[in-house]
């Protein structure tokens, strides 16, 4: 008897699917490693060490530099992407988690958990520029577009601190549900939205005002409510959809960003962290800390395509063209 | 091959210079084709079946599953998921053993015996028969993917294309199977003890409804008797063809088994030395 699958199955797998080429950084907390992801070829391309408990990652806009929280050792780590090598430390204050690059490529805001303080540093003297003492246990970091404002999170004081980038003094605060993991500007720097991960929700802030716009809530049937935990999220290009990674109840929640109602929920891998768009934004790739892999979504169809092995608790995620 | 005229009554020119093997692989797929087209009931009760375990069933398992990934998964998949390619083998698995009923019942009836009397030889009629019940299980299978896409379970286009050939060798070899098991039953009282000693153990020891993995957890005796149960590697035939990609051990036990239980029926249905000898 003939079997056409035998035949056709190389050749489908051998065809690569449709994707410009880049690479996805991926830091790994417990590996103290960063995998990199080859973004047509799908697999992990690159292994590379970092200090201790690497989590947030992000690269300067020329992408010449990748900047890693080395949370444990208590220090950001400027690394050069070609090579791979460590260039030099930069002071970052205790227990770096997550920071956030401004427009200017100059200033590194840094959100210090154990210490209530976001930490700003000049990545060209290595110096700290200023301190900014802000809620219990801060995480989540955010810059508008302009440039103007940084946002800090604080996980315990459940607010959002809005700073004045030219004073680096707190000019607002606003309360948002418990334990606020991540934020982000949206529609050109209009709205803020804020991850909340015990509240389960996302708090949407017209920026002009200050004042809460929207509140987005998740269910997802067959899953308990505690388990939607809201933390990262990105948005398309565009601005017209959000995804928005739910921690252990492993799926990605695709949001209308115009109508703040969720279309879809995704299926990912075990306790979904963080989120980054393959360059040509046609892939996104989610982090899964305990299932320790990536799985990664095709935009178009919204359907995920293939999961794949990182190294242990895969925590940030960066793309690379 | 015969090639020879062969009279058919109310039909003059039918089978002139027909090959008479065709003739009767028609008249048995037709005699089958128009049975189970009288039989609505038959095509609703087997589509019910799948149905209820995956709407039910499945849907009270949705976050059970998903902690590893085996081929031909890429990424997590529900539960729902997981199992339709199982639900497929569960129609040809029931299917074979419907036409295993028939073939008892034919044989009561008389038309079996009229049908091996025809001049030709036995393996052909009895594969005829095979095909033909193959058919129409392969097509309700196809109905049930359609409703399974209606509910959102999704295959890809060359996957639904290439499960035919999978779903026909794996519904060939259950059917087989139920040939050999209808030489071996006398009356139709005797069925019941079909379903229980094969249809039940054959199912729930496969792949169909918990990847291998899983029953290693429970226990690895119990993976490796799920790994030895052609019915496991009919239903792993069906699921990489689903995903457009081959397996070639399922395909090489699902078709060993064929030949096994087809070589086996032929000999149960030879009047001189098998079954059929002793029951006369």
């Amino acid at each position: 008897m003939r079997f056409p699958a035998l035949l056709i199955a190389p050749l489908l797998v051998a065809m690569p699917l449709q994707a410009g080429a880049g690479e996805i950084w991926v830091t790994n907390e417990k590996d103290d490693t960063i995998s990199v992801i080859d973004t047509v070829r799908l697999e992990v391309v690159r292994t590379i060490p970092t200090g201790e408990r690497p989590r947030g990652i992000t690269f300067n806009s020329d992408r010449s530099r990748v900047y890693i929280c080395a949370s444990d050792s208590d220090t950001v780590q400027v690394m050069d992407p070609a090579t791979g090598k460590i260039l030099h430390d930069l002071p970052s204050g205790e227990d770096p988690e997550q920071f956030v690059l401004a427009p200017d490529d100059r200033h590194l805001w840094i959100a210090n958990e154990d210490d209530a303080v976001t930490t700003v540093v000049d990545v060209e003297t290595r110096q700290v520029v200023a301190q900014v003492n802000v809620g219990i246990e801060p995480e989540g970091m955010a810059v508008s577009p302009d440039g103007k404002i940084v946002i800090t999170t604080s996980e315990t004081t459940n607010m959002a601190h809005w700073i004045d980038t030219e004073t680096k003094k707190i000019f607002a605060n606003t309360l948002v549900d418990a334990r606020p993991r991540h934020a982000e500007f949206a529609k050109g720097g209009a709205e803020l939205w804020v991850s909340s991960e015990i509240g389960g929700t996302i708090t949407v802030f017209d920026v002009a005002t200050q004042a809460e716009k929207a509140k987005i809530r998740f269910e997802i049937t067959g899953i308990k409510a505690d388990l939607v935990q809201p933390v990262g999220f990105e948005f398309t290009p565009d601005g017209k959809t959000a995804f928005v990674a739910l921690g252990p109840a492993n799926h990605v929640a695709v949001i209308d960003a115009d109508t703040f109602k969720v279309r879809t929920y995704v299926l990912v891998g075990r306790r979904v962290w963080h989120l980054a768009f393959s360059p040509d934004h046609k892939q996104l790739f989610s982090t899964n800390g305990v299932s320790g892999d990536v799985t990664i979504i095709d935009i178009a169809s919204l359907e995920p395509v293939k999961s794949i092995k990182v190294g242990r608790f895969p925590w940030g995620a960066a793309a690379r063209p | 091959m015969t090639v020879e005229a062969f009279p058919v009554a109310g039909s003059e020119t039918v089978g002139f210079l027909k090959p008479h093997p065709f003739i009767a692989l028609r008249a048995i797929v037709h005699r089958e084709t128009l049975r189970f087209l009288s039989q609505r009931g038959r095509l609703i009760a087997s589509l019910v079946r799948p149905l209820v375990w995956l709407f039910v069933f499945a849907a009270g398992f949705r976050a059970a599953l998903g902690l590893s990934i085996t081929p031909p998964y890429q990424t997590y998949i529900t539960y729902e998921i997981y199992i339709v390619p199982g639900l497929v083998g569960m129609i040809l698995l029931f299917s074979g053993m419907q036409s295993s009923l028939s073939l008892v019942y034919d044989r009561e009836m008389g038309s079996m015996r009229l049908l091996l009397t025809a001049p030709l030889p036995r393996w052909w009629l009895l594969g005829c028969r095979l095909l033909a019940g193959s058919l129409i299980a392969v097509l309700q299978a196809y109905a049930f993917l359609a409703i399974a896409a209606l509910y959102g379970i999704r295959f890809p286009w060359l996957g639904y294309l290439l499960a035919a050939p999978a779903m026909a060798a794996a519904t060939m070899m259950l059917g087989a199977l139920g040939l050999l098991l209808s030489s071996f039953i006398r009356q139709l009282e005797n069925f019941a003890g079909v379903m229980n000693f094969v249809i039940f153990p054959m199912f729930f020891l496969s792949s169909a409804l918990y990847p291998l993995w899983k029953m290693a957890e429970a226990s690895p005796r119990l993976r490796d008797l799920c790994a030895l149960n052609p019915f496991t590697h009919a239903v792993e035939l069906i699921r990489f063809a689903l995903y457009a990609k081959g397996n070639a051990t399922a395909l090489a036990v699902t078709l060993a088994a064929f030949v096994v239980f087809g070589l086996v029926a032929v000999w149960g249905y030879d009047p001189a030395r098998g079954m059929t000898a002793r029951k006369a």
